[in-house]
C-alpha cells in the first residue's frame, strides 16, 4: 500500500485494511473461528486454500502465500492449526506472517497451548485478544506483557473468582508501558525474591553426507531470559568472546548503539519471560558436531529384504555428556517391517508413516549403541530409488556449542541484589546423516 | 469452567433465550449472555436479531462488558445502521471518559462502524481526541483518521484531519508518529496526488529519529515510507543507510526485510569506491542468512526476494552457498526456491559442492523436486562452462539410474547443453537413443526428437527412429508435432535419398489431416521450400543456430529493478510488478531504482515476467504483457519463447506478416520453444552515472516503450538472411502444390488487401406514403475514411420534385451533413437518385435513444418530410484506433470491471484471423492474439470520432458458431451499439 504514494488515482478504491480476516481452521480443514476486522469476508474464500491443501498433501508444504482473484491467503501452519489471513492490498507478506506467528505464540502464553480446544474453550478471551492486537489492520499491542495488563490471562482461581464476585477478565487501566519509550516493561514491579536468569540455548544444524563428511553445519542461538526484577532495573550482560557472533537480532529493549561499539547487551529488561537476542554462527566458523554416525541401509536388488546397521559415536563433545539422544529415519514406502536388535534404547516403526525412530538415551562413550537387522521389504517392487536420511537429536547440559560463555551480569538503577543464574543447552537441530 | 459451554445452546429457541438472558435485570447474567452472543459471532453464525438487545446492554460502567458490545457492534452496524444510531450517544459520551482507555476505545470503534450518520457524529470527538493530552488516545485517533477516510473522504479533507495527521508526525511519541505515518500512507494510497506525504529532509529526519523509538510494527511503516523516498546526494544517502542499517538486527524479520529494501534502494547512488560501500555489502549478509532459520513461511518470502537480491548484487551473498543446500525435512515450498537460487549463486569457485549437492536431492522422494534438480543440472552446465562436462556425466548417471521421470528430465536439459555446445557432447546420444521408448511426456520426447534430427547424419538409424515416433502421429500433443516436422524435414535434407517417401508422410500428415494452423502453416512453408529450391531450404532449415545464454531464466533488468523497489511486498513474492496484479491498483507508478536513469539507456517496459513468476499464475483473462508478446512473436501453444520487446507499432496488415515469420522462424530454425533456448542476451543497464540523480527519476510517468531496432532484428531471425527468404516466399512464388497452398494464399490475400468497412443494406426510411409520394432509402458507409449517408430517393408522385434539403437533428455523436444535398436535377415521376450525402461529427451533441438513432429532415418543394434511422456505430470508428500494446494491457486494467459487458454472437463460422480481416475493415483493429487451451482471443481496440476508446476481447474456438465478445470502455453506454457493429460486421 504506502508503495503507491506517487501513483496515479485509481478509479476502483481498495480497501486499506492490511490483514481484513483471520479463519482457524483445524488440521481436518474445518474453520472454527473466524474474525473480521472490517466487513464480513465469507468463508467460501477458504475454498481456494482448501484446494491448495488438498494439493500440497502434507500439511506442512502448503505454500504460504496463495493468489485468489480477489484476495491473497497467508497462512502459517502452528500446532497443527492454520492461521489463515485474508488481504486485499499489496501489503508486506513477512509482515502478516509475523503477526500471524506473534498470534500463536500470545494464544500460547495466554492458555498454555495453541490448539483447538484450548482456543474454543477460551473464545472470548481470544476475540478479545484479537480486537485488542489488530486494530484496523495496524497491530496495535502485540506485546505479551501489555496486553496481559489489558486483558488477564485465565487461571482457575480468577474464573472461580469472577464467578463469585462478578469480577472481570479486562483491566480497567491503561498499560503503564504502552506509551513510554520502554513499552515492554509495566511500572511498578515488585518481587520479594528478585532474581535474573539467563538460558543460552544452541541448536546444530547440519548436513552430513554418507562418507561422514559435513557439508554444511550452523548455529542457531538465542538467549531466553526469566527477569523478575522489582522496580526499572537496568541491566548489562557481557560475554567472554562476543566475537564470535555472525549476525544477532536482539529484543528492542537491547540498546544497540551499545552493542556496536563496546559489543555488550545493555537493556531495560521486559518484566518476566522473553528472548533476549538470538544469533548465528555460520558455517564459516568450525563448527563442532558432536557425534558421528557410521550406517549402512541397503537394499537387496533382488529378494524382498534390506540390511540396517548404525552405531553413534561421540565426537567433539567438549567432554560433555551426550543425552537425550535419538534418531529417526523416513523410510521407503516399500519397506513394510523391520527386525531390529538395538544394543541400548528401544526403537518403533511406524508402518502408516514409516518412520523408525530409535530413541537411544545417553550415550555411553565405552560401549557405542548399535541398531542392526533386517528390513522386509513390499516383494515385486523395484529397489526404492531415495536413500533415506537420518535425523539426529541429541543434548548436551552445561555447553553452549560454538563457546561462547557469559562473563558478568551487572545491574543498575536499583538497590537491591537480585540472584543471578546463566545456563547452557546444546541441542540438535535440523541435523541430518544422509546415506 | 470454560467458553465453550457457550457452544452448547443450539436449540431452536436459542435466539429467543439469548434474549431473554440479555434483557436480565442481572449483571452476571448479562454478561454471560453477551459472551454467548459473541461465541456464536466467531463461527459464523447470524446473531445480528439480537441488536437492540445487546445495544442496550452498552451502558455499563463494566469495561469487559462494554468492550464485549463494542466487538459485537463493529460486526453488524452495518446491517443495522438505524439501530447503531442507538449507540451514538454513548460513544459521544465515552469520548469524553476520564479514563484515557475509555476515550480511545470508544473513538476506535466508532471508526470501524461504517455507517455514515455514525461518521458526522464521530467529527467532534475524532477532533478532540486527536490533540488529546494522552498519546494512547492520539495514536488510536491517527488510525481512526484512516478509517473514516475510507468511509468518506471528502468529509476528512473538509474538516482538516489531513492537516492534523501531519501535524502528528512531529509528535513528542514516537508510537503516535508510527501511527501517523501509517495511517497518512494508508490514506495516500487513494489519493495519490495529494502530496499527502511531503517527504522532504526535515521529515526525513523526524521520520529516523522515531524509527529508534516506536515498536516494530510502526517501524515498517516508517521504513517502508522512507524507500519512497530520493536522496540529493549520496551524502544524504549514506546517511539515511547509517541510521536504517541498525533495523538489520531486529528479532522481527519484517523489519529486517524492510530495512534490506531501504538500503538496497538507496545503495544505488552510492559511489562504488567509498569505503562505506563495502560495509554496507558485508552487512546486508548476515541478516539475510539468519532469516532463513525462521519458520518456514518466514523463509520462503525472505527466498523468494533473496532470488531478487542475488541477481541484482551477487556479490552480497557469493560466499553463502551452503545455506541455501536444502533439508531433508524443508517443506516443499522451501526447498524449490532455495534450488533456483543455489543455480544462481552457482559459479567456478563452488560448482563442484552444488553438483554434488543435486546429485543428492537427484535421488530424493519428491518428484517435483527430483525433477528440478534434474533441471538444475542442466543449468549450472550452461552457466559454468568449466563444470559441463562433469555435468554431462551426472545426468548420465542419472540416466542410468532408468527412473523415468529423471531420464525424461535429463534429456530435456542434455539437448539445452547441446544448444550451448555444439559438437562435443554429442557421444552420449547412443545413450539417450536407448531410453527412447520410455519417454511418454512432451516435453521430453520433443527434445529427444529435436536431437535426432539435429544429429540425424551422425545417427545411423535415425530414419527409423523418426518414423516409429510418426506412426501415433495425431496422438501426440502439438510441441511433438512440430518439433517431428521439423526433425524429418531436416533428416531429409541430410540424407534426401532415403528419406523421401518419409518427409512426404509428415507433410501430408501435417498439411491435410491436421486442424492445427500452425502445424498445417509450417508444413506448407517446408514444402514449398522443398519443393521450390532445396538449397535455400537448406539454408535455412539447418542454418546454425545461435547459442543460447545462461542468462535465460534471469528476471529482465528493468523489471528488476522494480522489484527490487518492491522488496517484502507480494510483488516481490510473485516476481511480478504490482500493477501485473494487484486489484485496484490501477495506474500504478513503475518504480526506478535512483540513479539508473539517465544513462542513455532506452526506457524499456517491464516485458517479461519471469519464467518462474508467470507459469505459476492462473490464467488471467488479460495476458501479462510477457505473455502476450510470447504469443506474437510464437505461434507454438507452449510456453513462450521470445522475450525480447515487442515490434514497433505496425499496422494490422504487417502485423499479421510478422506473426507469420516469427512465429514460423522460431521453429524452423528447430529453436525448441521452451524459455531456456530463444531468449537474448541483453547488455546490463549501467547503473551509476557520474552525477547523482534528482528525484524525479522516481515520479517519472511511464513513457511509451521505446525499442531500438537492432532488437528487433534480434529478435524476428537468428539470421537476416533467413528472414529475407521468408519475406519474399510467399508473394513471389506460383504454387507449386495446388489446392493445398490455397490456404496460404488466401491469408496472405485478406491479408494483403485490407477489405472495405462494412455497410448495410439499404432500407427504406421514409415510406412513399408518408412521403408524400416521395420515397427514401439509405444507408451508411465509411469509405476512405469518409462518413457518409447514401440515398436513393424516388418520386412515386406525380409530380416533379426539386428544391432538395436536408437537416438532422442534434444526435448522440454530433453527425452533421458536411455539405448540402446535391440533387441538382428536378425529380421526374417515377425517377430514381443515387446521393451521397459526406457527414461530419462536428454538429450539436445530445444523447438519443438508441444511442445510434438519428433525426432526419428532408425538405422539398412539396412539404417538409420527417424521419428516423439508425447507423452502424461501426461508421465512427477511426483509422487511428489501434492502441499501443502496452496502453491497452494498461487501459484495460484501468477501466473498472463494472464497465465490462459480455456478449454472445451465435453462428459465425469464420476463422480467428478471417475475423480479425474483416474486423479491421471497419476500424476494429487487432492487437494481439493469443490461443490458450485451443481458444483464440483476439484483444482489439477501436476509437470513436469523439475519441472514445472501446477496448474488446474476441474469444473463438474452432468448431463453436458462438463467440463471445468482452467490451470494456469508459463509456458503457456504447457497449451495446458496438456489439451490434460487431455482429453485423462479423456476419456480412
Amino acid at each position: 500500500m504506502e508503495q503507491q504514494l506517487d501513483g496515479q488515482k485509481p478509479v476502483q478504491k481498495a480497501s486499506p485494511e492490511m490483514i481484513h480476516s483471520l479463519f482457524l481452521i483445524n488440521h481436518s480443514g474445518d474453520i472454527f473461528l473466524e474474525k473480521h476486522w472490517k466487513s464480513v469476508i465469507s468463508r467460501s474464500v477458504c475454498d481456494y486454500f482448501f484446494e491448495a491443501k488438498e494439493k500440497a498433501e502434507d500439511p506442512e508444504n502448503v505454500p504460504p502465500v496463495l493468489q485468489t482473484p480477489h484476495h491473497y491467503l497467508i497462512s502459517i501452519y502452528r500446532g497443527k492449526l492454520f492461521f489463515l489471513s485474508v488481504v486485499q492490498t499489496e501489503v508486506p507478506p513477512l509482515f502478516v506472517i509475523e503477526f500471524l506467528h506473534r498470534v500463536a505464540d500470545t494464544f500460547q502464553e495466554y492458555f498454555g497451548e495453541c490448539s483447538e480446544s484450548v482456543i474454543k474453550d477460551n473464545v472470548v478471551i481470544v476475540y478479545e485478544l484479537l480486537e485488542e492486537m489488530l486494530d484496523n489492520g495496524f497491530p496495535l499491542a502485540t506485546e505479551s506483557n501489555v496486553l496481559k495488563e489489558m486483558i488477564r490471562p485465565p487461571t482457575i482461581l480468577r474464573s472461580v473468582v469472577n464467578t463469585l464476585t462478578g469480577g472481570s477478565n479486562v483491566g480497567d487501566t491503561l498499560p503503564t508501558g504502552q506509551l513510554s519509550i520502554i513499552p515492554w516493561r509495566r511500572a511498578g514491579v515488585k518481587y520479594t525474591n528478585n532474581e535474573a536468569y539467563f538460558d543460552v540455548i544452541e541448536e546444530i544444524d547440519a548436513i552430513v553426507d554418507k562418507s561422514g563428511t559435513t557439508v554444511f553445519a550452523e548455529i542457531q542461538g538465542v538467549i531466553e531470559a526469566c527477569v523478575r526484577l522489582s522496580g526499572m532495573p537496568d541491566l548489562t550482560l557481557s560475554f567472554m568472546n562476543p566475537r564470535l557472533l555472525d549476525d544477532m537480532s536482539f529484543h528492542p529493549c537491547v540498546r544497540f548503539k551499545r552493542w556496536e561499539a563496546e559489543r555488550v547487551l545493555s537493556f531495560i529488561p521486559p518484566d518476566g519471560n522473553f528472548r533476549l537476542m538470538s544469533y548465528h554462527v555460520s558455517s564459516q566458523n568450525l563448527v563442532a558436531i558432536p557425534v558421528y554416525v557410521k550406517q549402512n541401509i541397503s537394499f537387496l536388488e533382488t529378494g524382498s529384504c534390506g540390511r540396517l546397521e548404525i552405531t553413534i559415536g561421540p565426537k567433539q563433545t567438549m567432554g560433555k555428556m551426550v543425552e537425550a539422544l535419538m534418531a529417526t529415519i523416513h523410510m521407503p514406502k516399500s519397506v513394510l517391517s523391520v527386525s531390529l536388535t538395538a544394543s541400548q534404547g528401544s526403537y518403533t516403526y511406524d508402518i502408516t508413516t514409516k518412520i523408525l525412530i530409535w530413541d537411544i538415551g545417553r550415550l555411553n562413550p565405552q560401549k557405542l549403541p548399535n541398531l542392526r537387522g533386517s528390513l522386509s521389504m513390499q516383494t515385486g517392487v523395484p529397489k526404492p530409488e531415495e536413500n533415506p536420511s537420518i535425523n539426529i537429536d541429541l543434548k548436551i547440559q552445561q555447553l553452549a556449542i560454538s563457546g561462547l560463555k557469559v562473563s558478568r551480569l551487572d545491574m543498575y538503577g536499583e538497590k537491591y541484589k537480585p540472584f543471578k543464574g546463566v545456563k547452557y543447552l546444546t541441542k540438535a537441530g535440523k541435523f541430518q546423516v544422509r546415506t | 469452567m470454560t467458553d465453550s459451554k457457550y457452544f452448547t445452546t443450539t436449540k431452536k429457541g436459542e435466539i429467543f433465550e439469548l434474549k431473554a438472558e440479555l434483557n436480565s435485570d442481572k449483571k452476571e447474567k448479562k454478561k454471560e449472555a453477551v459472551k454467548k452472543v459473541i461465541a456464536s459471532m466467531t463461527v459464523g453464525k447470524d446473531v445480528s436479531a439480537l441488536f437492540p438487545d445487546v445495544v442496550n446492554c452498552m451502558q455499563t460502567d463494566n469495561l469487559e462488558l462494554k468492550k464485549l458490545v463494542y466487538l459485537y457492534l463493529m460486526n453488524y452496524a452495518k446491517s443495522q445502521p438505524d439501530m447503531a444510531i442507538m449507540a451514538v450517544n454513548t460513544f459521544v459520551k465515552d469520548c469524553e471518559d476520564p479514563n484515557p482507555l475509555i476515550r480511545a476505545l470508544a473513538v476506535r470503534t466508532m471508526g470501524c462502524i461504517r455507517v455514515d450518520k455514525i461518521t458526522e457524529y464521530l467529527c467532534e470527538p475524532l477532533r478532540k481526541c486527536l490533540k488529546d493530552e494522552d498519546p494512547y488516545v492520539r495514536k488510536t485517533a491517527a488510525v481512526c483518521v484512516a478509517k473514516l477516510h475510507d468511509i468518506n473522504a471528502q468529509l476528512v479533507e473538509d474538516q482538516g484531519f489531513l492537516d492534523t495527521l501531519k501535524d502528528l508526525i512531529s509528535d513528542s511519541n514516537p508510537m503516535v508518529v508510527a501511527n501517523a505515518v501509517a495511517a497518512l500512507s494508508e490514506i495516500a494510497e487513494s489519493h495519490p496526488n495529494s502530496n499527502l506525504m511531503d517527504l522532504n529532509p526535515q521529515t526525513i529526519n523526524k521520520l529516523l529519529t522515531a524509527l529508534n523509538e516506536c515498536t516494530e510494527w510502526g517501524q515498517i511503516f516508517i521504513l517502508d515510507c522512507l524507500a519512497n523516498y530520493t536522496p540529493r546526494d549520496d551524502r544524504e544517502s549514506q546517511s539515511i543507510c547509517e541510521r536504517v542499517t541498525p533495523r538489520l538486527s531486529h528479532a522481527n524479520s519484517a523489519v529486517v526485510l524492510s530495512a534490506v529494501k531501504v538500503l538496497m534502494k538507496f545503495m544505488e547512488m552510492l559511489p562504488k569506491d567509498l569505503d562505506y560501500y563495502g560495509t554496507l555489502l558485508k552487512k546486508l549478509a548476515p541478516p539475510l542468512v539468519t532469516l532463513l532459520s525462521a519458520e518456514p513461511e518466514l523463509q520462503y518470502v525472505a527466498l523468494r526476494n533473496i532470488n531478487l537480491i542475488v541477481q541484482r548484487r551477487p556479490e552480497i551473498l557469493k560466499h553463502e552457498m551452503k545455506v541455501f543446500f536444502v533439508k531433508y525435512n524443508d517443506p516443499i515450498y522451501v526447498k524449490l526456491e532455495k534450488l533456483d537460487i543455489m543455480i544462481r549463486l552457482a559459479s567456478q569457485a563452488n560448482i563442484a559442492q552444488v553438483l554434488a549437492e543435486l546429485k543428492e536431492y537427484a535421488t530424493e522422494v519428491d518428484v517435483d523436486f527430483v525433477r528440478k534438480a534434474v533441471r538444475a543440472i542442466g543449468r549450472c552446465a550452461i552457466k559454468v562452462e568449466q563444470s559441463a562436462e562433469r555435468c554431462v556425466s551426472t545426468l548420465l548417471d542419472l540416466i542410468q539410474t532408468k527412473v523415468n521421470y529423471v531420464v525424461q528430465e535429463a534429456i530435456v536439459v542434455i539437448k539445452d547443453i547441446f544448444r550451448k555446445y555444439p559438437n562435443k557432447y554429442e557421444s552420449v546420444i547412443a545413450t539417450l537413443c536407448e531410453n527412447l521408448d520410455s519417454l511418454d511426456e512432451p516435453e521430453a520426447r520433443a527434445a529427444m526428437i529435436w536431437i535426432v534430427g539435429e544429429y540425424a547424419e551422425r545417427i545411423d538409424n535415425a530414419d527409423e527412429l523418426l518414423e516409429s515416433f510418426l506412426e501415433g502421429f495425431h496422438d501426440e500433443s502439438t510441441q511433438v508435432q512440430l518439433q517431428l516436422l521439423t526433425a524429418i524435414v531436416k533428416l531429409f535434407l541430410k540424407k534426401p535419398t532415403e528419406t523421401q517417401e518419409l518427409v512426404q508422410q509428415v507433410l501430408s500428415l501435417a498439411t491435410q489431416d491436421s486442424d492445427n494452423p500452425d502445424l498445417r502453416d509450417r508444413g506448407y512453408i517446408y514444402w514449398r521450400l522443398l519443393s521450390t529450391d532445396p538449397v535455400a531450404a537448406k539454408e535455412v532449415v539447418l542454418a546454425e543456430k545461435p547459442l543460447i545464454s545462461e542468462e535465460t531464466d534471469l528476471i529482465e533488468p528493468t523489471l528488476l529493478e522494480e522489484l527490487i523497489c518492491h522488496i517484502g511486498t507480494l510483488a516481490s513474492v510473485y516476481h511480478k510488478p504490482p500493477s501485473a496484479f494487484v486489484e485496484g491498483s490501477r495506474g500504478v507508478q513503475h518504480k526506478r531504482l535512483p540513479g539508473s536513469t539517465g544513462s542513455g539507456e532506452s526506457v524499456e517496459s517491464p516485458d517479461t515476467g519471469s519464467a518462474a513468476g508467470v507459469s505459476d499464475a492462473p490464467p488471467a483473462v488479460i495476458p501479462s504483457q510477457g505473455d502476450l508478446l510470447g504469443d506474437l512473436l510464437n505461434l507454438d501453444l507452449t510456453p513462450p519463447a521470445t522475450t525480447g520487446p515487442p515490434p514497433p507499432a505496425t499496422s494490422g496488415l504487417q502485423m499479421g506478416a510478422m506473426d507469420l515469420l516469427g512465429g514460423g522462424l522460431d521453429s524452423l530454425m528447430g529453436d525448441e520453444s521452451e524459455p531456456v533456448t530463444t531468449r537474448r542476451e541483453r547488455p546490463p543497464i549501467p547503473l551509476r552515472t557520474g552525477t547523482p540523480q534528482s528525484p524525479q527519476t522516481l515520479q517519472q510517468s511511464p513513457s511509451p516503450p521505446d525499442y531500438s531496432p537492432t532488437e528487433l532484428g534480434g529478435d524476428l531471425g537468428g539470421s537476416s538472411a533467413m528472414g529475407a527468404g521468408f519475406g519474399a516466399a510467399p508473394a513471389a512464388m506460383p504454387a507449386p502444390v495446388s489446392g493445398g497452398l490455397d490456404d496460404l494464399f488466401d491469408l496472405g490475400g485478406g491479408v494483403g488487401m485490407p477489405m472495405g468497412a462494412f455497410s448495410p443494406p439499404k432500407i427504406v426510411w421514409l415510406p412513399a406514403m408518408k412521403g408524400k409520394g416521395l420515397e427514401i432509402s439509405g444507408t451508411f458507409a465509411r469509405r476512405a475514411g469518409v462518413f457518409q449517408m447514401e440515398l436513393t430517393l424516388t418520386n412515386k408522385a406525380m409530380s416533379v420534385m426539386t428544391d432538395f434539403a436536408i437537416q438532422f437533428n442534434r444526435n448522440s455523436f454530433g453527425i452533421a451533413p458536411a455539405g448540402p444535398l446535391q440533387v441538382l436535377t428536378p425529380l421526374s415521376p417515377n425517377q430514381s437518385i443515387e446521393v451521397t450525402l459526406p457527414l461530419n461529427t462536428v454538429g450539436p451533441v445530445m444523447k438519443m435513444e438508441p444511442l445510434n438513432n438519428l433525426q432526419v429532415a428532408v425538405k422539398n418543394n412539396i412539404d417538409v418530410f420527417y424521419f428516423s434511422c439508425q447507423y452502424p456505430i461501426s461508421m465512427l470508428f477511426v483509422e487511428d484506433g489501434k492502441m499501443e500494446r502496452q496502453v491497452f494491457l494498461a487501459t484495460w486494467k484501468d477501466i473498472p470491471n463494472d464497465n465490462e459487458s459480455q456478449f454472445q454472437i451465435k453462428d459465425c463460422h469464420l476463422s480467428s484471423d478471417a475475423a480479425s480481416n474483416k474486423l479491421q475493415g471497419s476500424n476494429i483493429f487487432t492487437i494481439a492474439k493469443r490461443t490458450v487451451d485451443g481458444q483464440d482471443m483476439l484483444y482489439q481496440s477501436m476509437k470513436l470520432t469523439n475519441g472514445i476508446w472501446v477496448l474488446a476481447e474476441l474469444r473463438l474456438q474452432a468448431g463453436n458458431p458462438n463467440y463471445t465478445v468482452s467490451l470494456k470502455c469508459r463509456a458503457p453506454e456504447v457497449s451495446q451499439c458496438v456489439f451490434q457493429s460487431y455482429e453485423a460486421v462479423l456476419k456480412n
